[in-house]
């Protein structure tokens, strides 16, 4: 057989069929390559867009773009994102500190701790949780779980409200705060986090962990030192991909965040409402015109896709550095 | 401190299938004994039952006993980790921790067991790179990763790490088929260093190997394929290499098998 | 040698007593149930959200005028006695999903096929990594880009089919991951197969590859489908709401489920009918992506294990 690959294949009485597939291979060849240039070029499009639009209303801006917390865009403009800002990272970290714990302790219960049977419906109950839309989320969140959180917030509150970040908000009442945003965006990146989790704890080498207990380790012993090694670099990258989802989710915000009156104090209590980037887009939609205005606001796009893009590109870097310290 | 492995009547379970059958034997402490027997036949199965790691497959279970020193391995309340530490384990293919150094892998069963004086642990480190036949190649790099040692020498580490936890036997599976002939003939030297104090159990396709570690020999078949594996008999090495038994023993070791 | 070995303290007097690892058991197994609670946990917004939304949303759903009516001949939302039929979004949502993933699949296919069968070097890493990217794009950003070149620079009026553009940018990265980890599935043996009987590469990948992996990118198309049949961000932003059906995708407003809630929450606490609306069509959105969802799974999942 290997004598017989020698042949000319293209050259018998096939010529004209081979030449064909010749052409058929860069027809189809080119429109791989097409599709894939295609992607790039969308985000370099997305980027010189956002960038364009947003540099006419940036020159007109009457405020400090990164420093004001105000946000009028009716001409003379003067808008900043800082309280946008602080919003939309305070709640996404918060988000991540929630779901970090639950989504390590998840993937290593799918991976190693639930009795086989049950391991793979568990799996899918957690992924079910992605496919629930987020305007369900925001639903749920604003009308089912704000009233019953209400107390709860204010017991923290009372406990703890001489720290800083639980402070007292007098403005905000019903429970539709910061903190709830953190807690149900924490539900929503769950499952991302835990499907990767997952995947790199089950690739944790069962020959380790069998030297792990045969040196007597016991159960948390064996997933300390032979299984949580192998996940790190997965786990930090899973947390930034999180992270990215919880920075840009809007709807859900827009439904739960109280905004805030006009002219509020500024605090750092978690009980605090306000706006995201993405819900302040979201919620001044319909009031979108073609014009300067609209330049304010895909300035404020423009900032959260920078900060996306920077936490997807860290996740990525982090799971290739790891391939390559692998190979 | 080498102890006496005593098995009677012991079947070993995947679920519903038997893969060992009814094994009644006895280890002696101080001494080399090897497995041999065709592939499948429940070597490694039986060797696990030994110190209940079989019981990580899921499935996994038996039926009978077995004691270390008259103490049942698998009385009510005793735990499987306890038992671990007392009976060791060398795996068939090398697999010190990567993420650790030559150190730490050998120190690990004794930091899990909250050792923290540092020196217990550089001497037991000491004691037992040396016992394993590998101090003198790594003690200049004794912080560097496991890993980055040949496969013989991996072996060898973790043949320390299983000793640093001075355990009463020590259990290897096939430990040298991973290996070359000269990183093969000093486990084997390490093997008939390691009797003097341990109870040792050594699995192994090689006959020869058999022949010059092992003071007994088990030889278990096969009855029929998708039969469970038993043990057909047992005796001196020099008995069963020379004299045994049974037909299908003189048969498997003669190299006139199937 | 032998001495070192014997130098070792003397044996503990019962091996297999508990003695004094029993901190470390007591340790492994509250991590044991810390991990059990964890689940549980998790299992609790999930089971408090179907709860919920099916409580509250499946008796709209019963009755047939929410399959086959719109919303015309409803005074403004808030003020009218009926809960009426949710026709228009439903037929909405669906026709831009559909539109979506026309566009969206074969893209996403042909690019995995270029990362895992042609990509080679630099512009295959940069392709991927790009693909990372968009994937991490927030909905809200995708339509912000559609509406910066549709509304902004061409000056043009916004269509349903803007909408579907926007889903676009979303639902490429979702097929293209799974179509390319269902590809490198895919044995190198079946190829090289293939190449020695003398097909073409392009046959080859067309003739043998991508059948043996299709049920597999099917599933991600599916999960795609569900995703930005999901989607409400976008919407807000470039597909204005209408209480009447519309089927054309390219004139004029389109409902879909995601509007036909955000124009009716206002209204909810004050007016029991918009109540009923609001869950009623979260109820359908749920129940179709997950049965799109689910439809996704079970197909790669029988097939995978046929295979
Ligand atoms: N995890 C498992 N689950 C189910 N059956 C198993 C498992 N491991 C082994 N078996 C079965 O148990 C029987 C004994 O296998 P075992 O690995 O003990 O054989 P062995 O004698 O060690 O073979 P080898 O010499 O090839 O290592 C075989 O029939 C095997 O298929
Ligand atoms: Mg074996």
């Amino acid at each position: 057989m290997v004598g017989r690959a020698g042949e000319p294949v293209g050259l018998g009485p096939d010529r004209r069929a081979a030449a064909r597939g010749r052409r058929g291979d860069r027809l189809f060849h080119g429109a791989a390559a097409t599709a894939g240039v295609l992607v790039v070029l969308i985000v370099v499009l997305i980027t010189v867009f956002l960038v364009v639009h947003a540099v006419p209303a940036l020159l007109h801006d009457q405020a400090n773009f990164l420093t004001s917390r105000s946000w009028d865009v009716s001409v003379p403009m003067s808008f900043g994102i800082l309280q946008l800002l602080w919003t939309t990272v305070a709640t996404s970290v918060l988000a991540l500190a929630i779901a970090l714990p639950f989504s390590v302790g998840i993937a290593l219960f799918l991976t190693h701790y639930a009795p086989p049977w049950l391991s793979r419906p568990a799996a899918v109950l957690i992924d079910l949780l992605a496919a629930v839309p987020s305007i369900v989320y925001g639903l749920w969140g604003a009308y089912i779980v704000a009233p019953k959180f209400a107390p709860i917030q204010d017991g923290i509150q009372h406990l703890l409200g001489w720290i800083p970040l639980f402070g007292g908000v007098s403005a905000i009442s019903g429970g539709t705060t910061m903190l709830l945003v953190g807690i149900v965006l924490a539900i929503m990146v769950l499952p991302i986090m835990t499907a990767i989790n997952r995947e790199v704890l089950a690739k944790a080498p069962a020959a380790q962990q069998e030297a792990a207990l045969a040196i007597g380790a016991t159960k948390w012993e064996m997933v300390r030192t032979a299984v949580l090694p192998y996940g790190r670099a997965g786990i930090i990258s899973g947390a930034m991909l999180g992270l990215g989802r919880a920075l840009g989710e809007t709807i859900a915000v827009m439904f739960i965040l109280s905004a805030l009156p006009q002219g509020s104090a500024w605090t750092w209590s978690l009980f605090n409402g306000g706006e995201t980037f993405a819900s302040k887009i979201a919620s001044d939609a319909a009031e979108l015109t073609p014009g300067l205005g609209t330049g304010a606001y895909i300035a404020a796009g423009l900032v959260l896709f920078l900060l996306t893009f920077v936490v997807n590109a860290v996740a990525r870097l982090i799971i290739d550095g790891k391939k390559d310290f692998s190979e | 401190m080498s102890k006496r492995v005593d098995v009677s009547d012991l079947h070993v379970y995947y679920g519903d299938f038997k893969a060992v059958e009814d094994v009644t034997m006895t280890i002696a402490p101080r001494s080399v004994t090897a497995f041999i027997g065709p592939s499948g036949c429940g070597k490694s199965t039986f060797l696990r039952t030994l110190n209940r790691m079989h019981e990580v497959t899921p499935g996994g279970r038996v039926e009978g006993t077995v004691t270390l020193d008259s103490e049942d391995l698998y009385a009510p309340g005793v735990d499987p980790v306890a038992v671990r530490r007392t009976i060791g384990m060398v795996f068939q293919r090398p697999n010190p921790f990567p993420t650790m150094s030559i150190r730490n892998n050998v120190l690990a069963g004794l930091r899990l067991n909250g050792v923290k004086e540092k020196a217990t642990l550089d001497e037991t480190m000491e004691r037992s790179l040396r016992a394993a036949n590998l101090w003198e190649e790594v003690k200049d790099r004794l912080g560097k990763p496991g890993v980055s040692l040949s496969g013989g020498q991996q072996q060898r580490l973790c043949i320390a790490r299983a000793i640093a936890v001075e355990p009463q036997v020590l259990l290897m599976d096939e430990p040298c088929s991973a290996l070359d002939p000269i990183s093969t003939l000093a486990i084997e030297d390490l093997i008939g260093r390691l009797k003097a104090d341990y109870t040792v159990v050594v699995v192994t396709h090689n006959m020869q190997q058999a022949a010059r570690v092992s003071d007994s020999t088990a030889f278990f078949n096969l009855a029929a394929t998708g039969k469970p594996g038993r043990l057909v008999e047992m005796n001196d090495t020099a008995t069963i290499f020379s004299t045994p038994s049974q037909r299908v023993t003189e048969d498997y070791i003669s190299g006139r098998f199937g | 040698m032998s001495t070192l070995l014997r130098a070792a303290p003397a044996p503990r007097t019962t091996a297999l007593a508990p003695g004094r690892s029993r901190g470390r058991t007591l340790r492994s197994s509250a991590a044991t149930a810390l991990i059990w609670l964890a689940f549980a946990i998790a299992l609790v917004p999930l089971v408090w959200i179907m709860w919920t939304v099916l409580s509250r949303g499946l008796p709209s759903m019963l009755h047939l005028t929410w399959w086959n009516k719109d919303q015309s001949g409803v005074g403004p939302a808030g003020f009218d006695h009926q809960v009426r039929g949710a026709r228009h979004a439903i037929v909405g949502t669906l026709l831009m999903a559909a539109l979506t993933s026309l566009i969206a699949v074969p893209i996403a296919i042909l690019t995995a096929i270029y990362l895992v069968e042609y990509g080679r070097g630099r512009i295959a890493r940069i392709v991927s990594f790009m693909v990372d990217i968009l994937s991490g794009v927030p909905s809200i950003v995708a339509a912000l880009f559609i509406y910066a070149v549709w509304v902004t620079t061409f000056k043009l009026t916004l269509v349903p089919a803007c909408a579907s553009l926007a889903l676009v940018l979303l639902m490429i990265p979702v097929v293209t991951r799974s179509a390319e980890e269902m590809l490198r599935l895919v044995p190198n043996e079946l190829r090289e197969a293939a190449y020695a009987l003398g097909v073409p590469k392009w046959k080859t990948i067309l003739r043998v590859v991508l059948p043996s992996c299709m049920s597999g990118i099917v599933t991600g198309g599916l999960l795609g489908f569900a995703r930005v049949a999901g989607e409400t961000a976008p919407l807000l932003l470039v597909a204005s709401y209408t209480q009447f059906l519309n089927q054309n995708m390219f004139s004029g407003s389109m409902a879909a489920l995601p509007t036909l809630i955000n124009t009716n929450v206002q209204f909810m606490s004050s007016d029991p009918i918009s109540a009923d609306r609001v869950w009623g069509a979260a109820c359908t959105l749920i129940v179709l992506v997950l049965a799109i969802n689910l439809a996704g799974r079970l197909l790669g999942h029988l097939t995978r294990v046929k295979s």
